[in-house]
């Protein structure tokens, strides 16, 4: 077939492949809370309550999608569409089976990182371009609270490109053929996956969008598909982490041979997302200060712990 | 650490227990018979309605939600001529059915009442009215009152004495 047809095809694939996934954390984040608290999700619209997530886009379709008149509205418009075009560009570089995938850059993890640095972005312009004190609340601790992660979860990363000796995700996955990197890395993957919560500013670490403190934080003036779109922004972020986490310390499409390598990659990520589906079931959220504190006095020297460890061994053996 | 995985463990073994939701319309709670639920005015184990519009539910009612308007008949026997009830207004207390005498207006375990035209939450004496004698299966009040009206004279109502006549005790 013709490559570029086939890359087309590839892409676009991996594009509703992911939209999809999206739409259905909906349905699956709503069940799993409930099964985790004694009760049943939706389970009237269609079989197992499936339909409801198109109950749920035809409600936020259809809602009027308002921008208010003090707002600052270029910015405004454009600030949930910085996060959908920088998740949605993160997914290009996961591979998701030997064969599958977008593109193999040779620096796909630098790429992966200064993506979520621009998605810091949109929670800023957001809240900035709300021109509303709570919003505006919400934006600056949102960008304290994601700068702060970002550093460590960079670094976090180090041990995983030292072990490995490269930044393609591909050649990463490939080195991970004996034994998967959440063994000799543990802390750094310990690290990575709660800099990756804090990131997508899911609970606990959801103070930028804290739903009973500050109403909606940084999107409390959105309506709509504006708002429609920072839900499936975040629920498109926590697959995009549970993919990383997956291919950088769990052996990504590695398995045995009785299923297919994108069913194992699927079935990973899938664990994954529920774990974060459990993390927002089970932890309260810490207060603000605790929050900052616990990333740059305790994370990040864990972090730069694990990166002299590492060196060490990888040098001295 | 160990707290925060003992907050996610916790959590987690929740999946592996019943569900305490009730599927409702599909299965419905268990009510005990003292719940306090719509009211019905019952009649007496003869088939006589028990209503004797003393007015004290309306007095009793906290939010006056009950009207009613007492006449006799033929055999001296009061009830009401027409009882409205509220059901916008009722709160359910239960006050009336604690102050009847007789035990007509009763509070059932049924709560189903939903309308979509405010009006047709006034409930009328028709609507009110049951056949049965609700939760109290016995009891007519006539039979144990002292009042004379219609088909039982005075002293002969259940454990009543006989009237004494008090010329007759003067020496």
């Amino acid at each position: 077939m013709n490559p570029t047809l086939l890359i087309i095809l590839v892409v676009l694939g991996i594009l509703m492949g992911a939209m999809t996934v999206a739409a259905l954390l909906i349905w699956l984040e709503r069940r799993l809370l409930a099964l985790w608290q004694d009760r049943y999700g939706p389970n009237r619209v269609g079989p197992f309550g499936l339909v409801q997530v198109v109950a749920d886009m035809v409600k936020i379709f259809f809602k009027e999608d308002w921008v208010p008149p003090f707002a600052d509205k270029p910015v405004f418009i454009m600030a949930p569409a910085v996060i959908m075009i920088t998740v949605l560009m993160s997914f290009a570089v996961i591979p998701f089976a030997p064969d599958l995938f977008v593109v193999d850059l040779n620096i796909g993890l630098l790429f992966f990182l200064g993506m979520s640095s621009l998605g810091a972005y949109s929670l800023v312009l957001a809240g900035w371009a709300s021109n509303n004190k709570y919003s505006l609340i919400g934006g600056l601790r949102a960008s304290a609270q994601m700068i702060a992660y970002e550093v460590f979860m960079g670094l976090s990363l180090m041990g995983v490109v030292m072990l490995s000796g490269s930044f393609s995700l591909r050649a990463i996955v490939e080195a991970q053929r004996d034994m998967w990197f959440v063994v000799p890395q543990f802390l750094g993957f310990v690290i990575f996956l709660i800099a990756g919560i804090a990131e997508t500013h899911r609970l606990p670490f959801d103070i930028p969008e804290a739903e009973s403190e500050i109403i909606a934080g940084f999107h409390s003036e959105y309506s709509g598909l504006k708002f429609g779109m920072f839900f499936v922004g975040e629920y498109l972020g926590v697959t995009l982490i549970s993919a990383m986490t997956v291919t950088l310390f769990f052996g990504g499409w590695l398995g045995p041979e009785f299923l297919p390598p994108w069913a194992w990659f699927l079935l990973k990520t899938f664990v994954f997302i529920c774990l974060f589906i459990l993390l927002r079931a089970g932890l309260p959220r810490p207060r603000y200060d605790q929050l900052m504190a616990y990333g740059w006095k305790i994370l990040l020297p864990l972090a730069l712990l694990n990166i002299l460890v590492t060196g060490a061994v990888v040098l001295a053996g | 650490m160990i707290s925060i995985l003992r907050s996610l463990w916790l959590p987690f073994l929740h999946m592996f227990r019943k569900r305490v939701t009730i599927q409702y319309p599909d299965e419905k709670m268990v009510l005990p018979a003292r719940w306090r639920g719509r009211i019905v005015l019952t009649r007496d184990p003869d088939g006589q309605e028990r209503c004797v519009a003393c007015y004290l539910c309306s007095a009793a009612c906290p939010v006056d939600c009950i009207a009613l308007q007492a006449t006799e008949d033929e055999h001296g026997r009061r009830y009401p001529e027409f009882f409205r009830i509220n059901f916008s207004r009722c709160i359910f207390c239960g006050y009336c059915e604690d102050a009847c005498p007789t035990y007509s207006i009763q509070l059932i375990p049924d709560y189903e009442m939903a309308e979509y035209d405010r009006q047709n939450l006034v409930y009328e004496k028709e609507h009110l009215l049951v056949d049965g004698t609700g939760k109290h299966h016995d009891y007519n009040f006539y039979r144990i009152a002292g009042l004379s009206i219609g088909g039982k004279d005075k002293g002969k109502a259940e454990r009543e004495d006989p009237p004494v006549d008090v010329k007759a005790l003067m020496p």
